[in-house]
């Protein structure tokens, strides 16, 4: 069996987003960037169910610009057996790259396809869900836990109101949470044998899709700022406040 | 305009979410329909036909909606979206399994998570864990919609009086199968409907000591979050979690108690109506956004404040 794994090139989460001055968008120039965080937990998933004898391969696939290249070594030196990126310099809708990603499954036939929930840069958490609805697949999304048996797939989901089991028939699209497991490092002899991996290029045009964007984004603001608020000398003092000043006990 | 809001329920009641979501259709204008999809769900519709606003109640009460699966649930959207200009739904683990689902089939873009109607077709949402907020306009026919419900009020639960009407329901997909539910159990109000909530951090040290919290928490009538530190650590179950990767919420008291304030809490917490931190760190990045900060060892000011209640 072979696993497909999504991953995308991010704004570091520990580096704080700069909306630029003219308003366009958030300034990426020379920023830290890195996988997305759910991402590497999709990666890490597919590597254990490799180890584990469940699958044989794990492919990796990002779709963006030139640079998307480190990101993908990233997931070779982590264990993925080899990458493919689909270069864009357009920001693509997850509408978009649900099709775009819906052509490489058509190619390379996964048994399934791992990816993050969300993107910690557009926060939309939706491209799972799109891929597996352009593919006829079921989905699960959020996983928590994940266990492949009998031609399915039984997946711990976590939701708002606690933990959801399904099953759903492969191959499927799960998207994942973060406690499904604690992503590795990539140990340097590691990040050196990811260099001679392969990574296959195409260009986004040679694939001939429409890949349009539908949303137009006027402008990219600061969020308000909240007003400075005081420090307290004492409980008592936290108290008082409270109860007379914002009255909310 | 016409607006379909996908309610989120439990067969017998609304959950909270989607007075919410309501609020934002009236925002946008036009006849708002609920649409109610479940096994068994009779009673939720009676009560959505109550909902302030709402022009018709959708019943869609069918064995294969058990569990309301996305394939299911999305395909059943895509068969009623065709009468409608919007589909809403809240930005909870429900609106988000099957909303993004029913926007592929119907070859549209999804608009994640509002927090302001500015027109029917230009929404605001936040992005990069709300530190910057994105601007939008849509160009698709149909637009389907998840809305952060902590930016919108709810809309009165009675007042109404819409019509119930049954809707058909497409066969089951055959895709997948529900399981079961484990819900979290507490008997406190839960963390996205309290009006007051106590959270704890790493700082808490252990699980053991959050029940310092659950004594201040029972006096106020709040629920206790926590950080994904501390959830991390494995003081408290994922479920407690308030933040990016948790739950968004807006209460009017937030109590943050050993909380450093990391970039992904704050995302959760900060739209908060007064926000108070207790931390002994006073460089933590939880004072900037505090209204009120106590600079001290929460071991001291918990037993204290639990006191002081």
């Amino acid at each position: 069996m072979k696993v497909l794994v999504g991953v995308k090139r991010v704004l570091d989460p520990q580096v704080k987003a700069r909306v630029k001055a003219d308003k366009s968008g958030i300034d990426l120039t020379n920023a830290k960037m890195t996988m997305n965080p759910f991402d590497e937990n999709a990666v890490e998933e597919a590597i254990r169910l490799r180890e584990a004898g469940t699958i044989e391969e794990v492919v990796a696939l990002s779709i963006g610009a030139a640079k998307s290249e480190e990101t993908l070594r990233n997931a070779l030196a982590l264990g993925a057996d080899r990458a493919i990126l689909v270069l864009t310099e357009d920001v693509l809708e997850p509408l978009a790259i649900a099709k775009v990603f819906k052509a490489i499954v058509e190619k390379e036939s996964p048994d399934l396809v791992l990816v993050g929930k969300q993107a910690i840069d557009d926060d939309c958490n939706q491209t799972g869900q799109m891929l597996s609805a352009l593919l006829g697949w079921p989905q699960a999304t959020f996983a928590s836990k994940l266990e492949l048996a009998d031609g399915t797939a039984q997946v711990t989901r976590e939701v708002d109101s606690g933990l959801e089991t399904i099953n759903v028939n492969m191959p499927a699209v799960v998207s994942v949470d973060l406690r499904l497991n604690e992503p590795r490092y990539a140990s340097l002899p590691n990040v050196m044998k990811a260099k001679r991996k392969p990574l296959d290029k195409m260009d986004l045009a040679d694939l001939g899709l429409d890949t349009a964007n539908r949303m137009t984004t006027i402008e990219v603001m600061e969020p308000p700022a909240r007003a400075a608020g005081v420090i307290v000398e004492s409980v008592a003092e936290l108290v008082e406040k409270l109860r007379n000043e914002a009255k909310v006990i | 305009m016409s607006i379909l809001v996908i309610a989120e329920h439990d067969n017998a009641s609304l959950v909270g979410a989607t007075l919410n979501t309501v609020t934002a259709a009236q925002q946008i204008g036009g006849d708002i329909d609920l649409l109610i999809a479940g096994n068994g769900c009779a009673e939720a519709a009676q009560a959505a036909a109550q909902v302030a606003g709402v022009n018709r109640v959708l019943l869609a009460d069918d064995p294969s909606l058990e569990g309301q699966l996305a394939e299911n649930v999305a395909n059943l959207v895509v068969s009623l979206a065709g009468n409608y200009t919007h589909v809403l739904a809240a930005a909870t683990t429900f609106g988000k399994n099957f909303m993004p689902r029913a926007a592929a089939l119907l070859d549209v873009s999804q608009i994640s998570e509002i927090s302001e109607v500015v027109s029917a077709d230009t929404f605001v949402r936040p992005v990069y864990a709300g530190n910057a907020m994105a601007k939008v306009q849509s160009s698709d026919s149909i637009k389907l919609i998840t809305v952060r419900t902590t930016k919108f009020d709810a809309a009165a639960e009675t007042g109404g009086s819409a019509a119930v009407e049954a809707v058909a329901v497409a066969a089951d997909s055959g895709l997948s199968r529900f399981v079961g539910l484990a819900a979290s159990e507490s008997e406190r109000v839960e963390l996205t409907s309290a009006s007051i909530v106590i959270s704890g951090g790493r700082g808490m040290q252990n699980g053991e000591n959050f029940h310092m919290l659950d004594s201040i928490a029972d006096k106020l009538g709040a629920a206790v979050g926590a950080s994904r530190a501390a959830v991390d650590a494995g003081f408290v179950p994922n479920d407690y979690q308030v933040g990016q990767t948790g739950k968004v919420i807006a209460p009017d008291l937030y109590i943050a108690v050993g909380i450093s304030g990391a970039i992904q809490h704050l995302a959760g917490m900060k739209d908060s109506k007064t926000i108070v931190a207790i931390n002994k760190d006073s460089e933590a990045p939880i004072f900037q956004v505090a209204d009120y900060g106590l600079i001290a060892d929460l071991f001291d000011a918990i037993p204290e404040l639990d006191k002081a209640l």
